[in-house]
């Protein structure tokens, strides 16, 4: 393992300003790190080697001519969700397969500002839709920590990249939980931030009203750290929010006294039959270290808790079929070969284009918006999710922070829930509120199972407050002293 | 059944997707179980509860009627299934 390779976003910065390294020096160990390591955990879909060693050139030069920034010449990977101009940007689906987008994402734009590098596009489940990364239409991505096992989804590509040192962070995007899940299972920090917080624009939509760009990193400085550059008002997606952005990172500084009175709450609803012992006791004891740092723990309620999968399952799906009415095989993306008619050739592009758990939800977001349906369905759901942000309206008069489990259980083994999507979509429980609310949610690693597996704890706080989740987790993550966190690819 | 293998087919037609017979089969019994979870949403009342169709309040916001970035005619075309000089080609409509 490369001493480089094993640094955090914040040391590794510091090591280049300082000159003690250089970019090019710092990108090809990662290079190396991939090939070595990647064909194991399968993580990346496009590793694009030529133009990352471009980029840390030109980084090296940024750095001599003294316009150094957080992230110049630091080596990122990204899910292949955000578009990246001149560099395919797949989704995960043969319908994007060959799609080379002519423009970048807001966020990968503000990070080239910096002078970031990027290794390559990361592995995800199929659009997006997924929570074990094996809906990807080329492969799935084994979990750094247990290769039998999923590394979760649907941006499970970006956490065990992160977590296998095969880039030094990564942006991942969360409609249900699809940065929290996969950081969870995957030992890493990840943040779904206030809906509007940071820019869509570039990311391929799934469910526009529940989508959010965030990151996953090593730890909580290099989630602050990215926050920093990632967050802000963007005129080209007219549901960010023009709401001032805290120095992040800056912010930690004031942590150790924050934490002392501050109020966190236990949903009942949260610590219910079907949590996994371990699990349970893993939460539970990370709490108790807050509480010994002087936080002040209550038990709180969120009644609707139990309704957030159905609601979530109606709305997702409903956006996701009326977005995904675009890939029709004409402006750009996958046609079908053979057809006699336009008609025909929608639905042959379509019928091959898209993998089995895009089209379930064309289907279920197709009926619930149809006629004689809207009501019952569609209209249902979102009338639930008015019940469900009331919930965390009323716990946050109560409360600071709400702490829970990331999910049930520690990651499942690959392949032990592909054929029954119901139990797939059940695992996402405890993640899926946020996205209804558009509230902010921290997964971070709380302790290591006997199996050896990482076990996730969940912060979430009223909107625009991703400062005091950090704050929270980097008490945490400081006083735990879980160490670095090495999966066993890199011991073996 | 909460949802028959005909209307499967009429829902398919409507986005455009087309299924084998066999797709249809694990199709149904899948979005059944599905459709019968959701239902777990007719035990609340809902009667006077606004729906939500978007978490964060905003006002629509307008911006001024000018040239920005442009992606060029060669850019926007780059990625057709099929093209032809400057034109995406579809089979014929009329």
């Amino acid at each position: 393992m490369s001493e480089i390779t094993e640094l955090t976003v914040y040391e590794l910065s510091e090591k280049l300003k300082a000159k003690e390294v250089s970019c090019e020096d710092v990108t090809k160990a990662y290079l190396e790190q991939i090939e070595r390591i990647d064909p194991l955990v399968k993580s990346y879909l496009t590793v694009t080697k030529d133009i990352a060693i471009k980029q840390a050139k030109k980084a090296q030069e940024k750095i001599d001519s003294n316009n150094w920034q957080p992230f110049t010449g630091v080596p990122l990977g990204i899910k292949d969700v955000l578009c990246t101009k001149g560099v395919r940007t797949t989704c995960a689906s043969k319908m994007l397969e060959n799609f080379v987008p002519p423009y970048d994402a807001t966020v990968i734009e503000k990070l080239k500002e910096q002078g970031a590098v990027f290794l390559g596009k990361l592995n995800m489940d199929e659009f997006a839709m997924g929570s074990s990364t094996e809906n990807s239409a080329f492969f799935p991505t084994h979990n750094p920590w247990d290769l039998d096992r999923v590394p979760g989804g649907s941006s499970g590509g970006s956490a065990a990249a992160v977590s296998a040192r095969l880039c030094a962070a990564s942006l991942g995007s969360d409609t249900g939980g699809s940065i929290r899940q996969p950081a969870s299972h995957c030992g890493v920090v990840g943040m779904k931030p206030t809906y509007g917080r940071v820019s869509r624009f570039g990311l391929v939509a799934f469910a526009s009203s529940l989508d959010q760009v965030g990151p996953i990193c090593r730890d909580i400085k290099d989630c602050a750290m990215l926050m920093n550059v990632i967050s802000g008002h963007d005129p080209k997606d007219s549901t960010s929010v023009d709401f001032p952005v805290p120095d992040y990172l800056e912010s930690l500084k004031e942590a150790e006294t924050f934490i002392k009175g501050l109020k966190i709450g236990l949903p009942k609803e949260y610590f219910v039959s079907g949590l996994d012992k371990e699990v349970e006791e893993s939460v539970k004891a990370a709490i108790n270290k807050l509480s010994s740092l002087g936080a002040e723990i209550i038990e709180i309620s969120l009644p609707h808790t139990e309704y957030a999968i159905a609601t979530y399952y109606l709305i997702a799906p409903a956006e996701a079929c009326s977005n995904l009415s675009r890939y029709d095989g004409v402006k750009y993306g996958f046609r079908a070969k053979e057809y006699q008619n336009l008609s025909e050739m929608y639905k042959k592009t379509r019928a091959q284009g898209f993998g089995p758990e895009v089209k379930r939800r064309i289907m279920i977001g197709t009926y619930a918006l149809s006629a004689g349906y809207y009501d019952a369905y569609y209209k249902k759901a979102s009338q639930v999710r008015t019940l469900i942000i009331k919930d965390f309206k009323d716990a946050f008069n109560k409360c600071d922070v709400i702490a829970t489990p990331v999910t049930p259980t520690p990651a499942f083994k690959l392949g032990e829930k592909l054929d029954d999507p119901l139990q797939m979509y059940l695992s996402d429980i405890f993640t899926i509120s946020v996205n209804l609310a558009g509230i902010p949610g921290l997964s971070m690693p709380c302790a290591i199972s006997s199996k050896g597996l990482p076990i996730g704890i969940q912060f979430m706080s009223d909107y625009f407050k991703e400062d005091v989740l950090l704050k929270v987790g980097y008490m945490l993550e400081q006083n735990l002293a879980l160490g670095r966190k090495i999966p066993k690819v890199l011991k073996d | 059944m909460k949802i028959t293998i005909d209307e499967i087919k009429h829902v398919a037609d409507l986005a455009r997707l087309t299924f084998s017979e066999e797709e249809l089969k694990s199709f149904s019994k899948q979005l059944n179980d599905i459709l019968t979870y959701v239902d777990k949403l007719g035990e609340l009342d809902t009667s006077g509860v606004e729906p939500t169709f978007h978490a964060i309040e905003l006002d629509t916001p307008y911006k001024s009627d000018e040239v920005h970035q442009v992606i060029s005619k060669e850019e926007s075309l780059s990625n057709a299934p099929e093209r032809e000089e400057d034109f995406f080609v579809v089979p014929r409509v009329i």
